[in-house]
């Protein structure tokens, strides 16, 4: 079963590269969105629900923890996986996400394989590899 | 602890292990100088990125426009051959990358930081300057023949009690 990603990070450079990581990995992905803030992000899910979303956390306007934190406050988006990527290796931001329901994070700078290593766990067994 | 030591030592694996993961280049270690707060002309691309917290300051990248260039290429895999908007949010990206790596590596002996969105300037004659009086730890890559300079400032923050997520100090550029 094929899926939809959304990917949300302020930096067109980061996804554009996440759009091409995540095409490397091979897993079944029927579209990638993206968004480029937390708000725009709450704005494309409320119009197009996605099987799992991947979202910097410091971005400008709503940041990757508020966008976490809506999602898991909304009854019809509570559900949809959330995955941080962070150069925040600290664990106060981290813990912050684990506390409010992230399914996982992957840290800056990133391979092919991290990134489909913590997708194919979390979206299995929708994506058979 | 030698906090220059530990930034010095921390900006040369951060680098490279951001130029071995995203961009697919082995970066040679880095050659060490000091610089003092003063202004000093540049050309190019110069990024920023605060840093506050128990201890405050900037992480900055600078290189030519050439190799701002070469970095979006491949960061992105397409071509780039002016400074445009994709190269200047790779070269953002890139410090935000590299810095990010140090602030986690530092907040391990120096307490807890935070970092600022990057900002990142490109031009002719310009200067820069840090407000703070902190010297510089500064490391320059060789990538081929095109130089990278990445430095930061950092001293222990004052007013870590009252501001948090605010650099106590800031850049100031002069065109």
């Amino acid at each position: 079963m094929e899926s939809d990603i959304l990917v949300v990070d302020d930096s067109a450079a980061i996804r554009k590269i996440l759009q091409r990581v995540l095409r490397q990995t091979g897993m079944a992905i029927r579209a990638i969105h993206e968004a480029g803030d937390g708000q725009e992000a709450l704005a494309l899910l409320a119009e197009h629900p996605v099987d799992l979303v991947l979202t910097d956390i410091n971005m400008p306007k709503m940041d990757g923890l508020q966008l976490l934190a809506s999602l898991k406050a909304s009854p019809q988006l509570h559900k949809t996986p959330v995955v941080m990527i962070t150069t925040e290796g600290g664990e106060t931001k981290v813990a912050e996400a684990v506390k409010l329901g992230a399914a996982g994070y992957v840290r800056k700078p990133f391979t092919a394989d991290q990134i489909k290593e913590k997708l194919v766990g979390i979206l299995e067994p929708a994506l058979p590899l | 602890m030698n906090p220059n030591q530990l930034i010095i030592d921390s900006i040369s694996s951060s680098a490279a292990n951001v130029f071995s993961t995203m961009l697919g280049v082995e970066l040679p270690a880095g050659e060490l100088c000091l610089e003092g707060p003063a202004a000093e002309p540049n050309d190019g691309v110069v990024s920023f990125i605060g840093i506050a917290g128990t201890w405050a300051g900037t992480g900055s990248l600078s290189c030519s426009p050439q190799m701002a260039c070469r970095i979006c290429s491949q960061l992105l895999m397409t071509e780039s051959l002016a400074v445009n908007e994709d190269v200047l949010d790779a070269v953002a990206e890139l410090t935000n990358m590299i810095i990010g790596s140090v602030k986690t590596d530092l907040e391990s002996h120096l307490g807890p930081l935070g970092l600022s969105i990057p900002t990142v300037v490109f031009g002719r004659n310009f200067k820069t300057r840090s407000a703070g009086t902190t010297e510089w730890m500064s490391l320059t890559f060789d990538w081929e023949g095109d130089r990278l300079l990445v430095k930061m400032c950092l001293a222990p923050n004052e007013k870590a009690h009252v501001i948090h997520h605010v650099p106590a100090h800031t850049c100031a550029l002069e065109i």
